[in-house]
This record gives C-alpha cells, structure tokens and sequence, in this order.
C-alpha cells in the first residue's frame, strides 16, 4: 500500500501532540512539593482559601456499610456544611458506591451539589470490561453527574498501556454527558515517572479530571504525587490547550494539608484552575477541620470539634 | 489557530478527545494562565436545552486572584545595639581609629547600627591577642576539649536559630526562608563536623603528624555573612589555631552577635577575634607580619591582589574567589525539575552566589520548552520584603552591587541579547533587581564573561556533550558546574572532563560541612568542608 | 518521722519501652531485684531492633551524630546518679566523652573508610561503608564505661543494638537505658537486657536475624558461642572496653562497592 503524497510544508510529527513524557527526579520534585509546603498564608488570603477548599470538597463515603441513611445524612452535610453559619458555602458534589447513587440524587436535587459515584469494580479495577462498563451505564442512568473510574492498574504495572487507554475510551463514551474523573492510584503506581506516564496516558484517552487514589490506601495523594500529575496536566494544556481537572483524594485530612494542596495549584497551574470545575479534594473528615479553622479565622478564637455537627 | 491533528490508530480510541472536535488553542507563548477558569469555557456548546449537569457547571464561580496576605517574620526577637566595637581579646574595644560608619538594612536603605572601621592599629591588636591566645592557651587545650568547645558553639547556634536568621536577613537582604532553611542550619552543621575532626586529626592524616600552623587571619563576604564566617572559623579552631575574622563591610552584623556565642560557650579569650572595617582593614590583615596565614573568599580581582601581596612572604594562602558556571541540560532532563535547578541555580540568594549557575547551556533540540517553562517559572517567583516568609527573591546587597548589575545588563542590551523580565512590582525604598533572563546571547558578550553576582541568566545552546564541555570549560573561571541528564553515565563523563571544583548533577547549589567546595583556575585554590578542609590550617611533619 | 523513699523498679529496655520480662522473674544483684530478661525477651529484643534499623540507617549521619551528642549531654546531666551506680565520677566521664568522640564520627566514617577506585577502565568505582544491621553485645566491665566503649561504635555506624548487661552490676545499665529514652534515640535502635549471661548469651548468639555479636564481655566460654554464630556467618567482634576508634566502628560495616560507566 502506498503511503499518501504529502502536501509540501506538512511537517509528519513523530507524536500526535502528546507533551514529551520523560522522567522526573524525585529528590528535586520532592523539595519543590516541600518549598511550597512552607508558603505561609494568612488573614484574608487563608479565608478566601479556606471557603474555597469548602467549595472544591467531594464529600465522600466509600463503605461497605453505606445505607441510605448515612448517605442521606452525608448529603444535608454537603448542603449546608455548617448550620450556624448560612455563609458557608455547599460542597462541590458527594461520592457514593453505585448502590447510593438514587438516594444521593434525590437528596440534592435542587441544588449545584452534585453527584459523582464510583465506577469500574471500584477500588481494585479487576473485573472484566464489559461488568466496568455496565456499571457505567447504570450510574449514568441513575442519575449521577460524575463517574470516578479507577484504570487498571494490573494492566498498567505489566507494560499493557494500550488496554489501559483502551479502557478509559470505552468508559468515557459510556458516560455521556457525565464528566469523567480517572483515578490513577498513585500508591501502587511506584514511581513518580509511572504517575506521569499514567496522568498522560489517561489525559489523552479523554479523562475530564485525574485523580490521586480510590482513598483505599494510606496517604496517596501527599504533595509530591499531586505535583507530578499538576504538572503533566500544565504540559497537557500547554501542547493542545485542552484544560484537565485534578482531584487529590486521600490523606487530606487537614485544613493545612488541603490549603497546601491549593498553593501548589496555584503555583503551578495558576487561579484559573482553584474553581469547582477544575479542581475537587476527595475528603470526608477535611470538612470539619476546614469548618474549624474557618470560625477560628472569623472568631479568633481556637475551636473544638464538639462544636461542628458529625453530619 | 492551528486544526487539530487527527491521527488514525486502529484498535485505540482516539487523540485528544474521543468522538468530539478539541476547541484548538493556538500554543501559547507567554502568559499560560487562563483567567476565565470555568470548566465550562472550554467546552463546545450542545444546543439550547439546558441540562441540570450544565446548569450545575455554570453555577461554579470564577476564581479571582489570590495574593497571600503578607506573613512577615517578627523581628522582635534580634536587639541590635546601636553601636559596635571591635572583639578583641575576649571582649568589646573601642577602635583606636576613632572611625565609625553606618550599616544597612538594604531591603528599607535604614541604618541600622554604628560599626567600628578597625585601623591598623586596632588589626594589630586584634593579631596579638590571637598570638596571646595560641601560645599561652589554645594549643595546650585538648583536642578533645577544643572539640567540646565547638560542639557547644555549633548547639548554641542551633538554639538561637531564628535570632541569627532574622538578622542575617535584616542586614543582606536575603529572604527569611533562605536565611532560616539554609544559611543557620549549614553554619550550625559546619560547626558540628569540624568539632567532630578535633581529636581526630591523626585519621585525617596519618603518618603526618598535624600541626596548627598558628594565626589565620580570614576574610570573608557578604553573600553568606554567618555561613561563610563558619566555614573559616570551624576548621581553623577545630585544628588547633586562633583567628582574627574580619566580616564584610556591608554584613557586620551576624558576626558581631556571633561574638555573643562565642562568651556563651565560654571560648578562652582571644581564640576569636573579630574586627570589622572596609578594604582597608581586610589590607592590613593581609600585610600583618604577625599572621600566619590568610584564608579570603571574595572577587578574583581582589583575590589576585592578595596573592601578589604575599608573595614572597612564605604565608599560607587560601582563596575562594568568583565564577561564571555553566547549568548544561541535555534533552533527556526531567525537565520540570531542571527547571527547578536553573531557578535555584541563578536566582537562589538573588544570584549573589560565587557558584551560581549564571550561564544556561541548553541543548538546542529542547530550547524552546526549556525557555517557556522558565519563563513561566520566573512570573512565580516573589520578589519583596526579605522578612517575608513568602519572598522568593530578597534585596540586593548594596547600592554598589545594583549599579554593577545595572550596568552588565544595559551591556548585555546593548551586545545584542534579548531581554526578558517577568512583570514584578519592586517596592519603592530600598535596592531591587527583578529576575532577568537574556536569551541570543553568544559567548563573547560580557554576560556571558564577567561575574554579574546578580538574578541574571544568560541563555546559550549547544549541540553535542563535547560542545557543551568545550564551552562550559571555555572562561578563566572554574568553581561550579551543573549536568542536568537522566543518563548516569553520561554525568560521570561531563564530571569529569568539566574543569570545575564542584559538579552538581541534577542537583544544583548543594551545601555540607562534609563535601569539599572550591576551585579550578582563577576561582581561587584550596578547599572548605570535608576532610580536605582541614588542611589548608594545618602543619604537617611529611 | 523519716520520710520513705519510693523505690525504682528496675526493668528491660525494649522497643523504647521498660517491660517486665516476660518470665515474670528477677534476680538479685547490687541489693535490688533486677528483672531477669528470658530467651523470649531477647526475642522480642531483636525483633524491636530490626524493626528499628532501617530507619536508624536511613536518617542522615549527621541526625544520628546529633543524637550521640545528645546522649552525651542527658548523661551529663545524670553524672551525680551515674557516678553512684558505677566506679564513680572517672569512669562516667570517660563513658560521655566516649560518647562525644564517637559522635564526630558519625559523619566522616565514609571518608575515612570508603573510597573511590582507580580500575582500569572507563567507570566509576567507588567503596562505601553500610551497616551490618543488629549487633547482640555483651557488655565487659565496667559496668557503665565497658558498655557505652562498645555500643557507641556499633551505633555510630547505623547498626541497632541489643546489649546484655553486666551481671554483677546491672544498674548502671538501667540508668543509660533511662538517658537513651530521653535523648531522641528511637525506639528499638537500643535495647537493654538484665539477667544471666549463661541464659541469655547463648540465644543472641545462634540468633538467625542477628548479624554481628561482639563478645567483649563473654567469660570463659566463648569457643561455644562462636560455634553458635557460624549457624548464619555471623560476624564475630572481639573488641576492648577501654579503646576508641573509627576501626572499632569498621568492625560493624560492610563494604559496598559500586561499578557504573563513564561515557556519553
């Protein structure tokens, strides 16, 4: 078969516009993580900070033992964080197991709360591809506005990178109009060079966000992991314009923890990126310690916990 | 604006978005922020039914700018006298020279204390009271008590951390965060090596025999003030001598309040004395028949005048003098942390660093995401008040050391380079150069020859590993050098044809008490830190 | 009416923690009863103490400089008790000042031990010294100084320790084992066991996970546990309890050299 003439100028570029993958060096990457650990925020900037990070929460309860009951309490939280305090902003969306989902959506309706669940045999990705999918549809069909996917990460470890692009493909056409988060699982990925590799990977399969981790295991979204994938997002905007969501999950636990999430955000990607649209922490006890430290920042006074509802 | 391209790859999905047209945007070339962050934006539109997801999407507000608020460092903690003497024999004289002159907060132009300009006479005193202490008393303390010594001041150093940092700040202009993070806890380190090697010395160098050599007299600069003044003081008590330090005109103040340290760890009088003044009492050091030995880091100019000043006079000679190094980034970088580098290379210290990485040498292949990644970088960096915990970028020195700057970049202008400057409001008082970057620059232009000791990179390419060395090793100098590759063996072969005392590979202005710094060629000889450091204070049998 | 002193209970140091030893016994010695560690104790010791190597090695020589010096000063600020449960004031100033000479040693082992090496083709050679990992010592006399000359160089170095304390006169050993859990050594790096050396010696020594026993303080029948400690090649350390030296600290190091090429 002959290859087609072509037109004279045509440049054949070697990759269709993927930014370069490369590597990173993980004792530079984990000292810039730890120099924008130490920008110091204060007064109205932690404010504005810290209603944002109420604003960018995916309140989520992943548990086996998730009823309607707790997922409903989960969503008055989501709504009206803190009832003492009507300025208090509603959280960016909840996320549920499928089996939650209908109660979730008939509990925020309404609302610019939104529903986000878990998809693709959440957390271990080890199923068969038409069972991810199915999952998909029916979620989608549920109502929820969001998919959380998890790649499969067997696939990935054992150098099968096309079933992993493959796969993200597929979910996102089941999806629709739903918007579709990819969950990379930084904790078994190994390597800061695999979490870049992945991040790529999943950006040019079509993911809306990438995340962190299913929160399954310890502390996978600390601040080096999230700049790795901050900064594949940056080159991802840089060679095609297109504009990737990134989502933490995990290990946020703190105020001081998410407000360091956002500085590297910031720093790296810039404001345009510290909204709802662009930008989510996956958390379920950050809410109170945000809450806390917002009525410190407005009182003066150090809190207690008793003081802010558990849902 | 550029079509997307659409590539056909049979059994994968697609590019860039599956099954939909990317809304193209043309690739940018400065500014990469996006001010309009909705999500929703980038989207294509879908028709006139509004669904609750879109609806929900629209309803998410746009983010302003956030500014932290500032977040200044208290500087309640230093008191500053409002004048100085000398240190002289264990306690604070009067200069015989009557003479007195301001010190500087360079970030406000406020005076912030009277210094002594030590005469020749008072340099007299000062080398006598160390003579008195070395025969009469240093060197018939143990060496295992001399280490005692040390290890206290190298403890006291560490509880009055945050003292000696705010005032380091408060008198050079660097950034509370360096002068924390970095120069307090290195100086405390290298008190703590060095008091480790002072009963161990016939390790150090066995079948030697070490000796102290006697009397050195040290001067030191302003970049580093507390650091520099421990790398000089810890090897040189730590192998046996007493000094007579005289500290930068400019930055007299760490070491004056280092005097303080010094009476708290009870250190017998006259093993340290400390006599500050400008070039001339640095001069009469120099000259001192009574000195057995110079130690100086500094400019080369100067460092050659010492050199000729003690020629002929048997004296031992140190010196750490200044570079122009080379930052090589091969194609094959982890690029987003060599940027890193390059930042911390040139603009760490705002550029007053003898090895500062002032000449970027990238591969031409990787130029353009190399330099728009940087640029980007540099419109990240905070240039502002040294006190501020947030400040990236302190003040410049001295007025003297601005117009320097001033003038190498109105050459570099006028040579020919291109200049870029990330827009950055400087506060009005005080003395402030905004990160700078020239780029066309060719190796014969006098930024890229001569010292700038300023935030200012120049930008040159090249091809191969040989060119890069070829032009890394092409300038008189020769104190650092930076390799920034993924492939090992490829940093051991520029290590090792690189004529420089210090090769970082992906790493760059690394400081320890335990590694050896200084330089080929006319960045000056001999070394500080390590094993290495210890001899240029030493005697030995063989 | 004279007041009555409250009584110290003189336990095992273990993990960080003072347990009892599992036995539930004690013995008599210097007028007190002094727990008497059991095999299962030494067990228990050594699994604290591999626990605890790897991160004891991974902290930078100069931390673990820092926190020799520290010892150094907490035992300092005990001198009076120290003095009064060994031979007195000399010998717990040679025991601090062993302990401050060491740790200068901390970060300056690898220039003194290590190397770079010239071979004959284009790489990069080089030698660096690592810890052997959990070192059994049985502690000579004197019963403060004999024990701080040999654990001092197997710490220095990166290696946990456990240390079986003098029989006759156990005290002072308990009293370290009160500095160290005071002087920012974590937990398991140094574990102190009280009891009798026939009981316990034999069980470090054919230890499967101890890598190194030092037999300074062994009496007599020394040939038994060195036959003992072949059963995994342990590395056997004879060293002296009144000598100071980085060579003392090599007897606890291996040696890894390192080959990569020099090319473009």
């Amino acid at each position: 078969m002959k290859a087609p003439g072509l037109p004279r100028g045509f440049e054949l570029p070697l990759e269709p516009r993927l930014p370069r993958i490369g590597s990173v060096d993980a004792v530079a990457l984990e000292e810039r993580a730890a120099t924008l650990g130490k920008r110091s925020i204060k007064k109205d900037a932690k404010l504005w900070a810290l209603e944002l990070a109420v604003r960018v929460i995916d309140l989520t309860t992943l548990e086996g033992a998730d009823t309607p009951g707790k997922v409903a309490a989960l969503c008055s939280k989501a709504l009206r964080p803190d009832p003492s305090d009507r300025t208090v902003p509603s959280v960016a969306a909840v996320c549920v197991y499928p089996n939650l989902v209908p109660t979730a959506v008939e509990r925020v309706r309404g609302s610019d709360v939104r529903v986000a669940s878990v998809a693709t045999a959440f957390p271990s990705g080890q199923a068969p591809l038409d069972v991810k999918l199915a999952e998909v549809r029916d979620v989608v069909e549920m109502g929820a506005d969001e998919v959380d996917m998890v790649i499969d990460r067997g696939a990935f470890l054992s150098g099968r990178y096309a079933k992993v692009y493959d796969e993200i493909v597929r979910v996102k056409e089941e999806c629709g109009e739903a918007h579709l988060k990819v969950i990379l699982e930084t904790g078994e990925l190994g390597t800061y060079d695999n979490v870049r590799r992945a991040s790529l990977l999943a950006m040019a399969a079509g993911a809306d966000f990438i995340k962190t981790s299913t929160g399954k295991l310890p502390a996978a979204a600390s601040p080096p992991l999230a700049l790795v994938m901050l900064e594949a997002i940056r080159d991802v905007y840089e060679e095609t314009g297109r504009m990737v969501g990134m989502k933490p999950a995990g290990g946020v636990r703190t105020a001081k923890q998410a407000i360091q999430h956002l500085v590297l955000v910031h720093e790296t990607l810039g404001p345009g990126w510290l909204t709802p649209g662009l930008y989510r922490i996956g958390a379920s006890s950050l809410l109170n310690d945000v809450l806390l430290q917002i009525r410190k920042q407005k009182t003066g006074v150090y809190q207690s916990p008793d003081y802010f509802t558990l849902d | 604006m550029r079509e997307p391209t659409t590539v056909s790859r049979p059994s994968l999905g697609g590019g860039w978005g599956v099954g939909r047209t990317l809304a193209s945007a043309p690739k940018s070339t400065g500014s990469a922020r996006a001010t309009d962050g909705a999500g929703a934006a980038a989207r294509e539109p879908r028709g006139a039914v509004v669904t609750d997801l879109e609806r929900k999407r629209a309803a998410a507000p746009a983010p302003s700018e956030w500014t932290y608020a500032p977040a200044p460092e208290s500087r309640e903690i230093v008191s500053i006298a409002e004048r100085y003497g000398l240190y002289v024999g264990g306690e604070f004289v009067e200069p015989r020279s009557g003479e007195h002159y301001a010190t500087l907060d360079p970030s406000q132009e406020e005076p912030l204390a009277e210094i002594a300009q030590a005469g020749t006479e008072d340099v007299a005193r000062a080398v006598d009271a160390a003579r008195g202490a070395f025969d009469d008393g240093w060197s018939q303390v143990s060496p295992a008590e001399r280490a005692k010594y040390l290890f206290r001041i190298a403890r006291i150093l560490q509880e009055r951390s945050r003292e000696f940092a705010v005032l380091e700040s408060l008198n050079g202009g660097k950034p509370i965060r360096e002068s924390r993070d970095v120069d307090l806890p290195l100086s405390a380190a290298h008190f703590f090596y060095y008091a480790g090697w002072a009963d161990k010395l016939e390790y150090a160098f066995p079948n030697r025999r070490p000796r102290p050599i006697g009397v050195a007299g040290q001067i030191i600069p302003w970049n580093f003030p507390l650091l520099m003044l421990a790398w000089k003081i810890a090897p040189a008590l730590a192998a046996g001598n007493t000094v007579v330090l005289k500290p930068a005109e400019t930055t007299p103040l760490t070491a004056l309040l280092f005097c303080d340290v010094v009476r708290q760890a009870e250190l017998p009088a006259g093993v340290v004395n400390i006599v500050t003044g400008d070039g001339r009492t640095g001069a009469d050091l120099v000259k001192h028949p009574g000195v057995d030995k110079i130690a100086f880091t500094g400019s080369t100019e100067v460092g050659k005048a010492i050199q000729r000043e003690l020629a002929g006079t048997g004296k031992r000679l140190t010196l750490e003098l200044g570079g122009k190094a080379a930052n090589i980034i091969f194609d094959d970088a982890a690029l987003d942390q060599a940027v890193e580098g390059i930042v911390n290379g040139i603009y760490f210290n705002q550029g007053h660093v003898c090895c500062a990485g002032s000449r970027l040498l990238v591969q031409e292949s990787i130029y353009e995401p190399v330099v728009a990644k940087l640029k980007r970088r540099l419109s990240t960096l905070r240039v502002g008040d040294p006190l501020d915990k947030n400040t990236d970028v302190g003040a410049i020195n001295s007025r003297q050391q601005l117009e320097k700057i001033q003038e190498l970049v109105a050459a570099g202008e006028e040579e020919g380079a291109e200049i870029y400057q990330p827009p950055c409001r400087l506060p009005e008082k005080g003395y402030w150069f905004v990160p700078t970057v020239f780029t066309n620059v060719a190796q014969s232009y006098r930024i890229a020859q001569e010292e700038i000791f300023g935030p200012v990179l120049s930008v040159l390419t090249f091809r191969t590993p040989d060119e890069a060395v070829e032009k890394a090793n092409n300038t008189p100098y020769g104190l650092s050098a930076g390799v920034w590759t993924e492939k090992g063996s490829r940093i051991l072969w520029m290590a090792q044809r690189l004529r420089a005392g210090v090769v970082w590979a992906n790493t760059y202005n690394r400081f320890d008490p335990a590694s050896p710094f200084g330089g080929y060629k006319e960045s000056g000889f001999g070394r500080e830190g390590g094993r290495h450091g210890l001899e240029p204070y030493l005697e030995f049998e063989r | 009416m004279s007041r009555l002193p409250v009584r110290k209970t003189y336990k095992l140091f273990v993990g960080g923690a003072f347990p009892r030893s599992e036995s539930g016994r004690t013995y008599e010695a210097e007028g007190q009863n002094v727990a008497r560690a059991s095999r299962k104790d030494a067990r228990d010791a050594v699994r604290a103490a591999r626990a605890a190597q790897p991160k004891w090695a991974a902290m930078t020589a100069y931390n673990r400089g820092q926190v020799l010096y520290r010892i150094a000063e907490m035992m300092e600020a005990r001198h009076a008790e120290l003095a009064d449960l060994c031979t007195g004031a000399a010998e717990v100033e040679t025991a601090i000042d062993r302990f401050v000479w060491y740790a200068g040693w901390s970060d300056k082992l690898a220039q003194v031990l290590g190397s770079s090496n010239p071979v004959a083709g284009p790489y990069f050679d080089f030698t660096v010294p690592e810890p052997t990992g959990v070192v059994a010592i049985l502690a000579p006399e004197p019963p403060l100084a004999g024990l701080v000359t040999r654990l001092a160089p197997v710490l220095v170095g990166g290696n946990c320790a456990v240390v079986v304390a003098s029989e006759a006169h156990p005290l002072a050993a308990v009293e370290l084992a009160e500095v160290l859990a005071t002087s920012d050594v974590p937990g398991g790096v140094v574990n102190v066991l009280t009891g009798l050396r026939a009981e316990l010696a034999p069980v470090l020594a054919a230890h499967m996970d101890v890598n190194a026993i030092d037999l300074s303080g062994a009496d007599g029948d020394s040939a038994e546990l060195e036959r003992a400690a072949a059963g995994n090649v342990k590395r056997i350390v004879r060293g002296r309890a009144d000598v100071q030296s980085p060579y003392e600290a090599a007897s606890f190091l291996e040696l890894k050299t390192v080959w990569h090429p020099i090319g473009t």
